[in-house]
């Protein structure tokens, strides 16, 4: 691990008029590492989400990122066309609901190739190359590649939607409850993906989820978010082994022991 | 400026009046300036449906002068329907010379097709513009495609064509086949055949687009480069044509097919009337041209 954080947050706040979408967040991400960021609906943690993947701007607060060169830059302070470029670059996102990060109406192979497209490949072979060998990485047969993501399972779409993020080879991905509508069966096979990817890949990333299974599956580290403020952060282990603020624990009880 | 005959006298040269002339130049203006970038103009109602050319014809009325010789083509054809209408009512309201002869026009004003001859300094030819955004069909936000225009994003406009690649084998957009201008602004050429590209490329002539209905005017002013987008192991090709013209014998023009029975007959045709007919004029003669004259009497 290198000796710098990807991500310094500090004092991230967003207010919606005189409500709290979530207040004096801060926090650093490592490289390597994953965030989760857990709480109940309506604690902030989507609003989290897109502040820091600069979808929203926040009211108050900072987030720096270290760039490939190694500087730190400010989000907030980049232009449009920096950040929209780091966005389908050095970053990614991975929806709960696919339609929204996927063309619906163009191939499998288009969406992969996207990115790449984005950043000046012009070889159409190469390109569908690229995309061949991710959709194998993704489990998703050679033979679809020419199908729209319409014709794809809810579980196969989720796939798509993370080989089209990772296929610029990103150092920090969002995912905003990424087995949200997935069945039992599909979410395991998703979970243990994502969390083979990120090991090879040597990935950052951030993850919304309500899903404590989640949470403890696939991060190092996280939050845990009510009301907009963060009440209790650590390693994932230790906060699901021995949380200590009553509103967590009450959290971690609530699952139920099958 | 001189007003046409007395009973027209209700109408400024060339229909529109002095300030909407001027609102439509300054677009022009500004539109030559930024090639390739899609200006948005004060589009008025024109006498006849969006769809008919109503872009192109504002255009045509704003730059029009007395002095100038107008020529109006459909397809490449003088003499259909809506090159016929557009004529007539530019000599009604601007009483211009028109001609059908490409090399005597001034202004050319164009739906769909760019003349076989190469057009020369000085002439100007008017593009009517049905949808004037490339992006449009891959992005249906207008907001967005602003954005992607002036942040230079255009890798969705390869997206489209690696979908062709997959689905056909090979690029198989034939028409309004999306261009970059002078190595900034991707624009569609209208829906003129990919075949016309490369004449746009440094070409002499100022080509103007009018998009009535969309109210946008853009341009591409002489001598800019213009490239056909493609990839490196598909590159960028024009239509060919097995047969020569079937009435004039040229080759390297773009063909029309005409049905001729119900039996699988066709012939192909120059699709630019004027060319062909000048080649006629000038003793060519193709493989069915003494047929046709034969079925005509």
């Amino acid at each position: 691990m290198s000796a710098n954080p990807l991500l310094k947050v500090s004092d991230l706040s967003k207010f919606y008029g005189s409500r709290i979408g979530c207040s004096a967040v801060s926090f650093d991400l490592w490289p390597g590492e994953v965030l989760a960021v857990v709480g109940e609906s309506g604690s902030g943690k989507t609003t989290l989400l897109n502040c820091l993947s600069t979808r929203l701007m926040p009211s108050t607060g900072c987030v720096q990122y270290h760039m490939r060169d190694g500087e730190y830059r400010d989000l907030y302070r980049m232009s449009e066309a920096e950040r929209r470029f780091l966005m389908r670059t050095d970053w990614g996102f991975v929806h709960q609901n696919p339609a929204d990060g996927l063309r619906m109406t163009v191939s499998a192979g288009a969406n992969v190739g996207e990115r790449l497209m984005a950043v000046g490949d012009r070889h159409y072979g190469r390109i569908r190359q690229t995309a061949t060998e991710w959709l194998e990485r993704v489990e998703i047969s050679q033979d679809r590649i020419d199908d729209q993501p319409r014709a794809f399972s809810g579980g196969m779409r989720q796939r798509l939607q993370i080989a089209r993020n990772l296929v610029t080879s990103p150092r920090l991905v969002f995912m905003d409850e990424p087995t949200g509508g997935l069945d039992v069966s599909v979410q395991a096979r998703l979970l243990d993906l994502v969390r083979g990817l990120v090991n090879d890949l040597g990935l950052s990333a951030i993850v919304v989820t309500h899903d404590l299974a989640v949470a403890r599956l696939l991060s190092h580290r996280m939050m845990v978010m009510k009301d907009g403020h963060v009440i209790e952060q650590g390693l994932t282990d230790r906060v699901l082994d021995d949380p200590r603020e009553p509103y967590t624990q009450l959290l971690v009880s609530s699952i139920l022991q099958v | 400026m001189s007003m046409p005959a007395t009973e027209l006298a209700a109408y400024n040269f060339a229909y529109l009046d002095e300030q909407t002339k001027r609102m439509i130049r300054r677009a022009i203006l500004k539109a030559i300036a930024i090639p390739g970038y899609q200006v948005p103009f004060a589009s008025r109602e024109m006498p006849m449906p969006y769809g008919w050319g109503t872009g192109g014809v504002q255009v045509t009325a704003a730059i029009l002068g007395p002095q100038d010789v107008l020529k109006v083509i459909d397809q490449g054809a003088d003499d259909t329907t809506n090159a016929v209408s557009i004529r007539a009512f530019f000599q009604k309201v601007a009483n211009v010379a028109v001609t059908t002869h490409t090399g005597e026009a001034t202004v050319i004003q164009t739906r769909h097709r760019i003349p076989e001859d190469t057009l020369r300094e000085g002439q100007v030819l008017v593009y009517q513009v049905p949808i004037p955004e490339p992006l449009r069909f891959l992005e249906p936000r207008e907001t967005e495609t602003r954005k992607m225009h002036a942040l230079e994003e255009y890798g969705l406009m390869h997206v489209k064509l690696y979908e062709d690649i997959a689905r056909h084998g090979r690029i198989a957009t034939t028409y309004a086949y999306p261009v970059k201008v002078a190595g900034r602004y991707v624009m569609d050429p209208s829906p003129t055949p990919k075949f016309d590209n490369p004449k746009m490329h440094r070409s002499e002539a100022l080509q103007l687009f009018g998009a009535g209905r969309e109210k946008r005017i853009y341009a591409v002013p002489p001598f800019t480069d213009v490239v056909s987008l493609d990839f490196e192991d598909h590159p960028f090709e024009v239509q060919s044509f097995d047969k020569p013209c079937a009435l004039c014998g040229a080759r390297h023009v773009y063909l029309d097919e005409v049905v001729l029975d119900d039996r699988g007959g066709r012939m192909f045709v120059c699709s630019d009337t004027d060319y062909c007919e000048t080649r006629r004029a000038d003793g060519h003669v193709g493989e069915m041209l003494g047929q046709s004259q034969e079925a005509a009497e």
